[in-house]
């Protein structure tokens, strides 16, 4: 095992800036909010991997997890786009900038009801970026209004009792052709920050539904996205550690035989440590078949549900030229003078 | 068989043919080969496809008008009918002007006749069957029997119709020769079997040299891919489809590197929201980007839009028209979206409209489009509609642009470090309301800014201070008011003697220059002006004062153009007056004649 400086402990990573350079605007969620956690650690966890914060460019809709990406990496473009739509804006410019570092942050009203139909196309186009989902189960900015993911038998103040099943946006994901799926909850930065690297690693569209308390409106006794069931309840799957391509300081203690790497397209690897229970993420019906199951119990389980890289993301569907089409030069844009009269021969 | 009526005085290259099929029968090659048959033979010619929103059963009309003078607007009668379609058999022949001619197959018992029509039966399924084509072709080769007929009986020049045929059919020999031989077998059918007694002929012209018959969708997409376009995203919609048909078609040939990699991505989306998004977020990121929608799809794009003027984001919708309201006759021609693109979305704001009429202005909006949106960064809409869009117009070739791209005010990370990253994405550097803007990637820690459709001051952050607010949207009205200057200018035309001046815009200018031709042998002579784009401007309102009578003439029922235009010039408005009509066809110039004549003698009472 070898030992280097963490990156924590160091004034610069590597890439030459400090941790503060990562951040954001001071938040203006409400006291405790799950979504300002999430905020820190995607500003720490960009920090670790040494992201340049000009390549990254932030996505969000609308509601309370939409205002977030002003929260963290301060010195990144964002667009704060229409309720539900995050998903075509990042499409778009991911499609004529393939250098960016996308992350997009949505909620649960904003991928799961009125953005449905854009979220589940963007997986199905493969476009290649993060896409948190801070799920509170609740409407939050609309003040108290039961969202697609609130719990069966929920009562809330304003949003009465939900007689209907939630949709469970991890099998949603799943089922739409996303290869990296994975679970996680606001109280567990650890491994929020582990799961948040790797999907930065990920090439193609990489969801993570994070449980997301809202204290507000949603943190009661019986909520399984309060703070108190959230640490009750959790189950994770794997110890999970990150090992970043180009780093070697990081080499988690594991027993041969407990251990599955899987690796990242750019050679990165995730390293997940069993916890008592056979589970392999790369099994797409194994998932499917464990969040079916846990739909009926009291679990939520978190850690990577799903990965597999197989697929080809939109920019490269599209046979695009390697430099991003932005930087494609004007006079490369407008094809010849001879281009045109031989077109306009064609019609005579 | 043949009836024959007294001999007339020829008629020559000045009539109009309607060749009447059902919808899917395949008739569209054959209509094409006849109306570039004639094209060719210099003659000018303009064709409209009249079809059902059906894909096959529904009757179709394709209307050839032949005009000397080189009228391309819509005729309302046809001398001239090839009936193919049982089902509308009767309506046609009654609605054929009295002195015309009837082709029809033989096989179809003529419901009706007329003494003062000519009917010429024709052998089809004789002929069809003669052709030797196979159970499946059969249909397409009947059509050419009456391309044959009439070529025999208006004297069409049959090697020009098998060059027509071999550039319709471009590089399907064996289509050239079947279709070819049974043209001609018709041909000779008609020279020993039908005794011609009608007076109507074609007869070389010089015209037409140096012209070529193109629709506006191609010419559209020709411009925007001359204009550098890099992003589509698209939902089909009639009669939009063909805009992106053809960016597909040339895209891959103009606009790929020798390894055969995109410098342009086309992306076909869920529905009109996503594809406004993903143009708004291409956009954003410093592409050029567009998409061609119809009036269901711009509804559907309302919220972006606001948000793209208020964020101020640069994209492109070109939005070929077609009747509303509603799913309202999606085949069928309106200029119907002018308030609802010019307004499009909630709360305040206006939106840069061009509007072409002809082929031309086309390509060269198709550029200019693309330009504006950079230089305003705004939405900018493109009016054009289905009866320029679809149909084939002759054109002079295009002219290649003379200017480069306008990118718009953008600053680079070098423009950054020299203004040592002091900059406000908002602040109104240049006094013309539009501001500077970085784009994601910009390697600057100072590049960087949140875009937002919530309120923002000049540093682009939240706000709700109401000065904040008030200064952002007087701004963007500033930015409007630039606009208005360095948008396509009207085109006037103005004739020191009038009293009366006509204002229109889009594809009625072919019905108006005609209707003007006809007002002055009334003894009315008119001036003209054509809008060319939206925010109106001053040259319009100088147009207004110099005229007694103004005649706002549009294919819409509400005057849609003529309430801006009152709205644009409120002393004046008592003296404008809306020529509207929207039935779902172009506007004709005797219908122009007979709406401004009825004006015009209230006037005088």
């Amino acid at each position: 095992m070898t030992t280097t400086a963490k990156p924590e402990s160091a004034a610069v990573n590597r890439v030459g800036l400090s941790k503060a350079d990562y951040n954001g605007l001071p938040s203006t969620l409400c006291n405790g909010c799950g979504h300002y956690s999430i905020a820190n650690v995607i500003a720490a966890a960009a920090f670790d991997l040494s992201l340049e914060p000009t390549r990254v460019a932030k996505f969000s809709g609308i509601g309370c997890s939409s205002k977030s990406p002003a929260y963290f990496l301060g010195r990144s473009h964002g667009i704060n786009g229409l309720h539900g739509r995050m998903p075509s804006l990042a499409t778009g410019a991911t499609t004529v900038n393939r250098d960016l570092v996308a992350i997009g942050v949505s909620g649960d009203g904003d991928t799961g009801s009125i953005g449905f139909g854009q979220f589940k196309h963007l997986l199905r186009r493969n476009v290649d970026m993060v896409y948190i989902i801070e799920n509170n189960g609740v409407y939050g900015l609309t003040k108290g209004q039961l969202s697609a993911t609130a719990d069966l038998g929920q009562k809330l103040k304003h949003g009465g009792l939900n007689e209907m099943p939630p949709f469970d946006l991890c099998l949603e994901a799943i089922i739409a052709g996303c290869g990296f799926v994975a679970r996680s909850f606001a109280g567990d930065p650890r491994q929020l920050q582990t799961l948040i690297k790797a999907a930065f690693s990920y090439h193609g569209t990489a969801v993570l539904n994070v449980i997301s308390p809202c204290v507000s409106f949603n943190n009661g006794e019986g909520s399984t996205k309060s703070y108190v069931w959230g640490r009750d309840h959790e189950m994770p799957l794997h110890e999970i550690d990150f090992v970043p391509l180009e780093h070697d300081e990081i080499r988690a203690e594991y027993e041969p035989g407990e251990i599955k790497d899987v690796a990242m397209h750019d050679g990165s690897v995730i390293r997940l440590k069993k916890i008592g229970q056979e589970y392999d993420p790369t099994d797409r019906m194994a998932v499917i078949r464990l969040l079916e199951e846990e739909s009926a119990g009291q679990l939520f389980t978190t850690g990577l549900l799903y990965v597999n890289e197989g697929r080809q993301t939109l920019v490269e569907q599209n046979r695009l030229v390697d430099i991003p089409l932005v930087m494609v030069p004007n006079e490369k844009l407008r094809p010849s003078r001879a281009a045109l009269d031989g077109i306009i021969a064609e019609y005579m | 068989m043949t009836v024959t009526h007294s001999e007339t005085p020829p008629v020559i290259n000045k009539f109009t043919i309607t060749v009447a099929t059902v919808n899917g029968s395949g008739s569209q090659s054959a209509n094409n080969t006849l109306l570039r048959t004639i094209h060719n033979m210099g003659v000018p010619v303009s064709g409209k496809n009249i079809f059902p929103s059906n894909i096959q059963g529904l009757p179709a009309w394709f209307t050839i008008r032949v005009s000397k003078h080189g009228y391309l607007a819509r005729s309302e009668q046809s001398e001239i009918l090839v009936a193919m379609n049982r089902a509308s058999i009767q309506e046609d022949i009654q609605n054929l002007a009295s002195g015309g001619i009837c082709l029809y197959p033989e096989e179809i018992q003529l419901p009706l006749k007329r003494d003062d029509v000519t009917f010429y039966p024709m052998p089809v399924t004789e002929l069809v069957k003669e052709s030797g084509a196979d159970f499946k072709l059969k249909p397409y080769v009947a059509n050419m029997v009456y391309v044959g007929i009439l070529a025999y009986l208006l004297k069409l020049d049959m090697n020009e119709i098998e060059a027509a045929l071999t550039y319709n059919f471009y590089g399907k020999q064996k289509a050239i020769t079947l279709n070819y031989a049974t043209a001609k077998a018709a041909y000779q059918w008609g020279e020993v079997n039908l005794a011609k007694s009608d007076p109507f002929r074609i007869e070389r012209m010089s015209a037409t040299e140096g012209t070529l018959l193109i629709d506006g969708n191609s010419a559209a997409a020709l411009g925007a891919i001359f204009g550098g376009v890099q992003f589509i995203a698209w939902y089909p919609i009639t009669p939009s489809t063909s805009i992106v048909d053809n960016l597909s078609e040339y895209l891959p040939r103009l606009r790929r590197e020798a390894d055969g990699k995109a410098t342009y991505a086309i992306v076909q989306a869920e529905d009109e929201l996503a594809v406004i998004g993903m143009v708004v977020g291409a956009g954003w990121a410093g592409a050029r980007s567009m998409t061609a929608t119809s009036g269901p799809g711009l509804s559907l794009m309302a919220e972006f839009a606001g948000y793209a003027y208020f964020a101020e984001i640069p994209a492109v919708i070109w939005d070929v028209q077609r009747m509303g309201p509603s799913t309202g006759l999606p085949t069928r021609v309106a200029h119907d979206d002018i308030l609802a693109a010019y307004m499009l979305g909630h709360g305040d704001g206006r939106h840069v409209c061009l509007i072409p009429s002809s082929v031309a202005e086309c390509f060269e909006f198709g550029g200019a489009a693309l330009d504006l949106a950079e230089r305003l960064q705004t939405l900018v809409i493109v009016l054009s509609d289905l009866d320029l869009g679809m149909n084939l117009w002759p054109t002079k070739p295009f002219e290649y642009p003379d200017k480069p791209l306008d990118r718009g005010k953008v600053l680079s990370t070098e423009e950054l470090t020299r203004l040592q990253g002091e900059w406000k994405r908002y602040a109104d550097v240049d006094g013309d309301g539009v501001c500077y803007r970085t784009l994601p990637g910009t390697n600057h820690p100072a590049a960087a800014y949140f875009t937002r459709g919530t309120g923002h001051n000049e540093a682009a952050a939240y706000s709700e201070r109401p000065e904040d607010w008030s200064a952002n949207l007087n701004r963007l009205a500033k930015k409007h008011d630039y606009a208005r200057t360095i948008v396509p200018a009207p085109v006037v035309d103005l004739i020191e003697s009038a009293e009366v001046g006509l204002i229109s815009f889009g594809s009625n200018d072919a019905a108006i220059q005609e209707a003007r031709d006809l007002l002055n042998l009334a003894g009315i002579p008119t001036s003209y002006l054509r809008l060319r784009a939206l925010p109106l401007e001053s040259s319009l309102v100088e147009f207004i004062r110099k005229h007694k009578r103004l005649y706002v003439i549009e294919n819409n029922q509400d005057g849609q153009m003529h309430s801006l235009i009152q709205l644009h010039t409120p002393a004046d408005a008592v003296r404008i007056v809306s020529i509207a009509k929207c039935d779902g066809f172009p506007l004709t110039a005797r219908w122009i004649r007979e709406a401004i004549l009825t004006q015009e003698a209230k006037e005088m009472v």
